[in-house]
């Protein structure tokens, strides 16, 4: 399988990274080698494996719903590059 | 002082009062000073605070409040949140990034009375094997500055080998404590999955990250081991159990056959094709040491393993890709000085932010998970993990501990690798299964090549089983010498 110029533009639209015509170039002749890589693993016969998605089989633990935390807005908005009267600012999406 | 020495006599010696913290703080913080221009393994170096917290030691120590760690110079991975110090992750996108608390592992050894004396670099968001990925440059090998020191945590293992400070923290998602530790020439351990909080260690794959130590011996990093497990409900994966002492065998008197009992496996897909010849030859030569110690070696087969680096290349990225999603030039790093609108502002934020590696990992990730390609990829990289458990679940009824080479060759050049993604993942080779499994292993020197480079020697055991591993470890480097080798700059 090899991934097109169109895919490489298409998956970075999904992860919402730009990259230029010739950045895409470049990008795709590496993913074509890595993708050959990983299809080696697609021949394997898993028919019937469950999937194991962890390493520890543990069902997560709940917590009782209290709160445990104290307000810690105004430090970690100091770390962020635009706030206003203790919102984040973001470029206008509704006009 | 000087730093070659082991954490227990560092401790007695600051018991006695050979030693204070100050002094051996000054002497970590004159060594960076001396060797980080060659070798860039700190991108941080908190001096005053260092200072202070030893001076805080000394009055600790003096009021007979110590414990075994403490007044100890240490170096934690830039990955780990440091509350109040710059937290980068190697990247640009964190490049000013102060974090606002504390790694779960990075409070337990700030209790325990080390002394951190800075932050060590890594690539970028511990995606890499060489090191080279950081924004801020590459950390260079101490045996030879021509070469990596490997990675991701290349500057915890470089900072430890040139005896700046006597142990280090790292990470390791596929190999990125024991990869380094080995082309670095230190020992390096990746505990049981759930053993260690992920607590304030930035995200890169969820369920492959671990935090660890580096030390010079099995034994300091037992004694770091110690202060570092422990439960912490802030990680919902976070093992609750009795804590342990993983330094409590170590001392057992045993005679001159101390691994009697001791069952080795050897895969025998460890000992094939696509092994450097000299790292071949040390670790036959280390299993018959370990013969020679009382151990007996069975040969186990573990035929799903050669997959394991095609799995954790979809499972890596495919984690990655969502964990990273969080970087978006909104609430904390880097934003684009220029857009046009959200989506833009998204767009250039993460192009310019991260690196080259690391979009290509969120990219294969975010394909892998993409609609129509889930299946093929994501699950059945998920089910081919169950088959790899299953193996080492097999040998591990036959055997206590699975041996082979930490790495396939000893340290290679800067920019021998860079180009070729594949060739720098196939480094991963012998770590990645140890993530998927999330069993604990080590990597201790047990060579040299005739170049003068380290060779490192893995070791894995069942989960939990940290104090036979650090044991079996221990009794090698108490008849060996590689441990104790430091190179040229160190000396």
């Amino acid at each position: 399988m090899a991934l097109s110029l169109e895919d490489i533009q298409r998956i970075a639209h999904l992860a919402r990274i730009e990259i230029t015509a010739a950045e895409a170039v470049e990008v795709q002749r590496k993913l074509d080698g890595i993708f050959e890589l990983i299809n080696e693993m697609r021949a394997v016969d898993t028919t019937g494996i469950v999937p194991m998605s962890h390493a520890q089989e543990m069902t997560l633990p709940l917590r009782r719903d209290r709160v445990t935390e104290t307000d810690h807005h105004a430090l970690y908005q100091s770390l962020a590059p635009a706030v206003h009267d203790g919102l984040y600012l973001v470029p206008k999406v509704i006009e | 002082m000087r730093l070659h020495a082991s954490l227990s006599e560092l401790s007695r010696a600051l018991a006695e009062r050979n030693a204070s913290s100050v002094e051996l703080t000054e002497t970590a913080l004159a060594r960076i000073d001396a060797l980080n221009p060659n070798i860039n393994a700190f991108l941080t170096v908190e001096r005053e605070r260092a200072l202070e917290s030893a001076r805080a030691a000394d009055r600790r120590i003096a009021a007979g409040n110590g414990g075994p760690l403490t007044g100890i110079p240490v170096a934690h991975k830039d990955v780990l949140m440091t509350a109040g110090v710059k937290t980068t992750c190697g990247s640009r996108m964190l490049a000013n990034f102060v974090a606002p608390y504390s790694a779960f592992v990075v409070e337990r050894l700030a209790d325990a009375g080390m002394v951190l004396v800075g932050k060590t670099n890594m690539d970028e968001f511990a995606m890499g094997s060489s090191n080279e990925n950081s924004y801020f440059g590459p950390v260079r090998n101490p045996w030879n500055t021509d070469c990596v020191p490997g990675g991701s945590s290349g500057g915890s293992a470089a900072a430890v080998a040139a005896r700046i400070v006597p142990a280090a923290t790292g990470t390791d998602t596929g190999g990125s404590i024991r990869q380094p530790a080995a082309l670095s020439g230190v020992c390096g351990l990746k505990p049981t999955y759930g053993l260690c909080s992920r607590y304030g260690l930035v995200a890169f794959a969820s369920s492959l990250d671990h935090p660890g130590p580096f030390g010079q011996t099995a034994a300091d990093c037992a004694l770091m081991l110690n202060a570092m497990a422990g439960h912490d409900a802030r990680d919902s994966t976070s093992v609750a159990r009795e804590p342990e002492d993983y330094t409590r065998a170590l001392s057992e008197a045993r005679g001159a056959k101390p691994l009697s009992g001791v069952k080795i496996g050897l895969p025998r897909e460890y000992f094939g094709e696509g092994i450097d010849a000299e790292v071949a030859s040390a670790v036959d030569a280390a299993v018959a040491e370990f013969r020679s110690l009382g151990a007996t070696t069975v040969e186990v087969e573990l035929p799903a393993v050669k997959h394991s680096v095609p799995v954790y290349y979809v499972i890596a990225p495919a984690e990655a890709s969502s964990n990273l999603s969080r970087f978006d030039g909104v609430r904390y790093g880097h934003r684009a000085a220029q857009y046009d609108d959200l989506a833009d502002m998204y767009k250039k934020t993460r192009a310019e932010g991260f690196g080259a590696e690391v979009k290509r990992r969120i990219l294969v990730g975010t394909y892998v998970l993409s609609h129509g390609y889930y299946d093929a990829y994501y699950l059945k990289a998920q089910q081919v993990r169950r088959l790899i458990a299953d193996d080492f679940a097999r040998a591990f009824e036959r055997c206590d501990v699975v041996l082979g080479p930490t790495a396939p060759s000893a340290a290679f050049k800067l920019g021998a690798k860079v180009d070729d993604p594949v060739e720098m993942y196939l480094n991963d080779i012998f770590t990645v299964a140890a993530n998927l499994t999330g069993t604990p292993a080590l990597s201790i020197p047990c060579g040299f090549t005739r170049a003068g480079l380290p060779i490192g020697l893995h070791l894995q055991a069942h989960h939990f089983d940290e104090a036979r591993l650090l044991d079996v470890a221990h009794r090698y480097q108490q008849a060996t010498d590689w441990h104790t080798r430091a190179p040229e700059m160190a000396r």
